[in-house]
């Protein structure tokens, strides 16, 4: 009847492991008494759970991404207490346990917080900034998110029930194989990576089409803002390397469920080939998370610094480049795999080439900074920390990319201090740039700085110190991944990371504080003119948050700047004589549906609970095809409607004036 | 949008069926040699391809806008990287590892 599931699968062998359990289960337990409490339900059903509306979408996902990033930064901290004290198996943790550990954190931080907040601000910004009322395929939208949510919710149930995987993040065979791994852990981490995985499938394409289609009239290609180029890119990868990591994932499934050998030694199967179908994606990957991130920074640093980006055209090709390049260097993750020298000096010598595209970014950033009036509002101090350390992470990746090199690096803590430093001042900082930028517009009021600089502060010094003394142990050659080591000058520089992660944590409690009083104090920080940071792209010219329908006459562009233009012009905004009709995609629970049924499936999955899987396949299957088939999947906001709520606006930004 | 009779499809339909057979038919047989199985696999697998962007998405050199052909040379391009990669990484490390 349950499968493999049994009352063993609670926790309660051990206390930490149980603590845990104890704080995901009372955590959601707090979320539903307090929603309870605020009646808030139905609100959240009606307005949020089932809405296709990208702005509401673009906001769930960020919640997501920064519940996962809580979660991701305490198996972090548990790592580096861990390591601080494990010299000759001292510590806390037991090595199964740590081993878990260090793959959830991995797993969470890449596909659960990095991609849901890329995917969030894209949804979120990307549609205003092109100057339409919503991506191409709205529902589409909506199972994506909810597929993505599903994903999340099996790696937080795995603390509860069951084990996670000990893998890593990357689940190598022959050791993810049911021979080392007959638990579900494994499984848990495949069915939360392939449910994810198709989730983050369609956004790439719904991204794309909405893109390439739907940008307002006059907006050429070579008039997108930076954002929606590097969204552009980052989505023509996500369609394209998914598919490799769904098919390595689900392979490998198939050698663990059906006993196949795709991955094994025996009946020729080949588990090499794994690495090289998970890299096909995984490097890629990378880009895919920083592009976007990179866009930001471009938006971010124009606005503060009171100047058009420096060599917009070059950055859009080294964009362009970048991603075309990102498909061609994948080897150097299994440089020690054991190729000829000729095919690692091949992916050698095109990785190092990829770092000249990245370079001309960095210089555009500089130059646009030259001579402006910069305003250091955090955002802006994210982006000038993340050039300053993402240049150092640069040059130990060029470092890296020498294959004799790499063979005396790689799977030390050098490689973990590498990309650490391109991903948190690179791709963090960037979405955190993004995050505090575009708040505003979202909820209609901004952050508080003082907390955001706190916070910026604390994160960059945390991770000064948290990771460069892992390139320092990575030279002496500590590996990564360990429980427990017995090379006593180790340890003190394991001490120093401890106290980065520590200064890690007053910079994401700087961030809770900077929203708790933020939303206190909404009032005096209230945006009624939708444009508070002087803004240059069509997004700040609607209203914050902005309606339904985004614009109520889809504006005419002539420049890459056209609302900085409209407001020299003196053309912004302006009422139209008249309104028309909008038709707007209605709210539907489908979406949610489906995620619930696809977390179920994947739960019964793991656990070989075939009637339920079944069953949710099924009602998976209705589900599609029901709203697929509705034929008033729309309805109208009537020309008075929408005047009605345009006055309002207008009077808002009369009472200002 | 101009639309596609019913014959199409079934031809379509029928020759990615044929298609499917074939391997499964010599892989469960046996009727060649593991060399030659593969090759035939793979050519086979390249003509589903066609006939389902040919049957199925209905394109062809005639009606389909430039920028949807400039897609999928885009497409083959990347699919030759990833494809033609994976060969040249794993039968170089076959190579290392058998001889
Ligand atoms: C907030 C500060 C962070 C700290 C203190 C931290 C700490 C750590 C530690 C201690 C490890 C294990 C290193 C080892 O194997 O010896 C690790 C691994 C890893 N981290 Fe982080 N991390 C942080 C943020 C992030 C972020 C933001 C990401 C990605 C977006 C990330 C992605 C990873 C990945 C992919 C691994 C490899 C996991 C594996 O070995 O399978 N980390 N991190
Ligand atoms: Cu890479």
């Amino acid at each position: 009847m349950f499968g493999k599931l049994t009352i063993e699968a609670l926790p309660l062998y051990s206390a930490i492991a149980a603590g845990g359990a104890a704080v995901t289960v009372g955590g959601a337990l707090l979320v539903a008494i307090v929603l309870t409490w605020l009646k808030a339900w139905k609100y959240l059903w009606t307005d949020w759970l089932t809405s296709v509306d990208h702005k509401r979408i673009g906001v769930m996902y960020i919640v997501l991404a920064l519940i996962m990033l809580l979660r991701g930064f305490v198996d972090a901290i548990m790592m580096r207490a861990q390591q601080a004290t494990a010299l000759d198996a001292g510590g806390y943790l037991p090595p199964e346990h740590f081993d878990q550990i260090f793959s959830s954190h991995g797993t969470i931080m890449i596909f659960f917080m990095a991609m849901p907040f890329m995917t969030g601000l894209i949804n979120l910004i990307m549609p205003l900034q092109i100057g339409t009322r919503d991506v191409a395929f709205p529902w589409l939208n909506a199972v994506s998110l909810w597929l993505s949510a599903a994903g999340a919710g099996l790696v937080m149930v795995s603390l509860v029930i069951g084990k996670f995987s000990t893998a890593g993040w990357t689940g190598y065979p022959p050791y993810s194989g049911i021979d080392y791994n007959p638990g579900v852990g494994v499984d848990y981490w495949i069915w939360a990576i392939l449910i994810s995985g198709v989730g983050s499938t369609m956004s790439g394409i719904n991204f794309i089409v909405t893109i390439l289609k739907r940008r307002a009239p006059g907006m050429t290609l070579m008039r997108m803002t930076p954002f929606t180029w590097t969204a552009l890119c980052a989505s023509v990868l996500m369609a394209f390397a998914f598919p490799a990591i769904t098919v390595a994932c689900g392979l490998l499934a198939l050698d663990r469920l059906f006993g196949m050998h795709f991955f094994t030694n025996a009946h020729g199967g080949n588990m090499m080939n794994y690495a090289n179908l998970f890299w096909i994606w995984g490097h890629p990957e990378v880009y895919i998370l920083i592009l976007p991130a990179f866009g930001i920074f471009s938006e971010v640093v124009a606005t503060f610094s009171k100047k058009r980006l420096f060599g917009y055209e070059s950055l859009v090709y080294a964009t362009a480049a970048i991603a075309i390049l990102s498909f061609t260097v994948w080897l150097h993750h299994f440089f020690t795999m054991g190729s000829s020298a000729n095919v690692n000096a091949f992916f050698g010598v095109t990785t190092m080439v990829i770092a000249v595209p990245t370079g001309v970014k960095v210089f555009n950033w500089l130059l646009t900074m030259y001579r402006g009036r910069i305003d250091f509002h955090p955002s802006m101090m994210w982006s000038i920390g993340f050039m300053v350390t993402f240049v150092i992470g640069g040059m130990t990746g060029v470092l890296l990319a020498i294959p004799p090199a790499d063979f005396l690096m790689h799977n030390t803590t050098f490689l973990v201090a590498h990309f650490h430093n391109m991903i948190i001042p690179g791709v963090l900082f960037g979405y955190l740039a993004g995050y505090m930028f575009w708040f505003p517009k979202a909820f209609g009021f901004e952050l508080n700085r003082g907390w955001g600089l706190a916070s910026f502060w604390c994160w960059l010094i945390g991770f000064y110190l948290a990771f460069m003394p892992l390139y320092l142990l990575g030279l002496k050659g500590m590996p990564r991944r360990m429980e427990t080591y017995n090379d006593p000058t180790w340890q003190p520089y394991l001490m120093v990371a401890a106290a980065g992660a520590v200064v890690v944590l007053f910079g994401i409690a700087s961030m809770v504080m900077q929203l708790y009083v933020s939303i206190r104090d909404r009032r005096l920080t209230a945006d009624r003119t939708g444009d508070p940071f002087d803004g240059r792209t069509l997004e700040w010219s609607t209203s914050s948050p902005p309606p339904p329908y985004n614009f109520a006459v889809i504006p005419t562009v002539s420049d890459r700047e056209p609302f900085l233009v409209a407001k020299k012009d003196g053309t912004a905004y302006q009422r139209p004589a008249s309104y028309t009709p909008i038709s707007i995609p209605s709210n539907t629970p489908a979406g949610v549906v489906l995620g619930i049924f696809a977390f179920v499936l994947g739960f019964a999955i793991i656990w070989h609970i075939w009637w339920l899987v079944a069953v949710s396949a099924i009602v998976m299957f209705t589900t599609v095809i029901t709203r697929s088939s509705d034929d008033h999947a729309e309805f109208t906001l009537s020309a008075g409607e929408v005047k009605r709520i345009e006055d309002e606006r207008f009077r808002e930004l009369g009472r200002r004036a | 949008m101009e639309r596609h009779g019913l014959a199409t499809y079934l031809i379509g339909f029928v020759l990615a069926v044929v298609l499917t057979a074939i391997p499964f038919w010599l892989v469960a047989t046996h009727a060649l040699p593991p060399q030659r199985l593969l090759l035939v696999i793979g050519i086979a697998a390249v003509l589903q391809v066609l006939v389902h962007l040919r049957f199925f998405l209905h394109l062809n050199f005639t009606t389909t806008p430039k920028e949807n052909l400039l897609a999928l040379v885009f497409t083959a391009l990347l699919i030759f990287i990833m494809v033609g990669g994976s060969f040249w990484i794993m039968f170089d490390l076959h190579q290392r590892m058998m001889s």
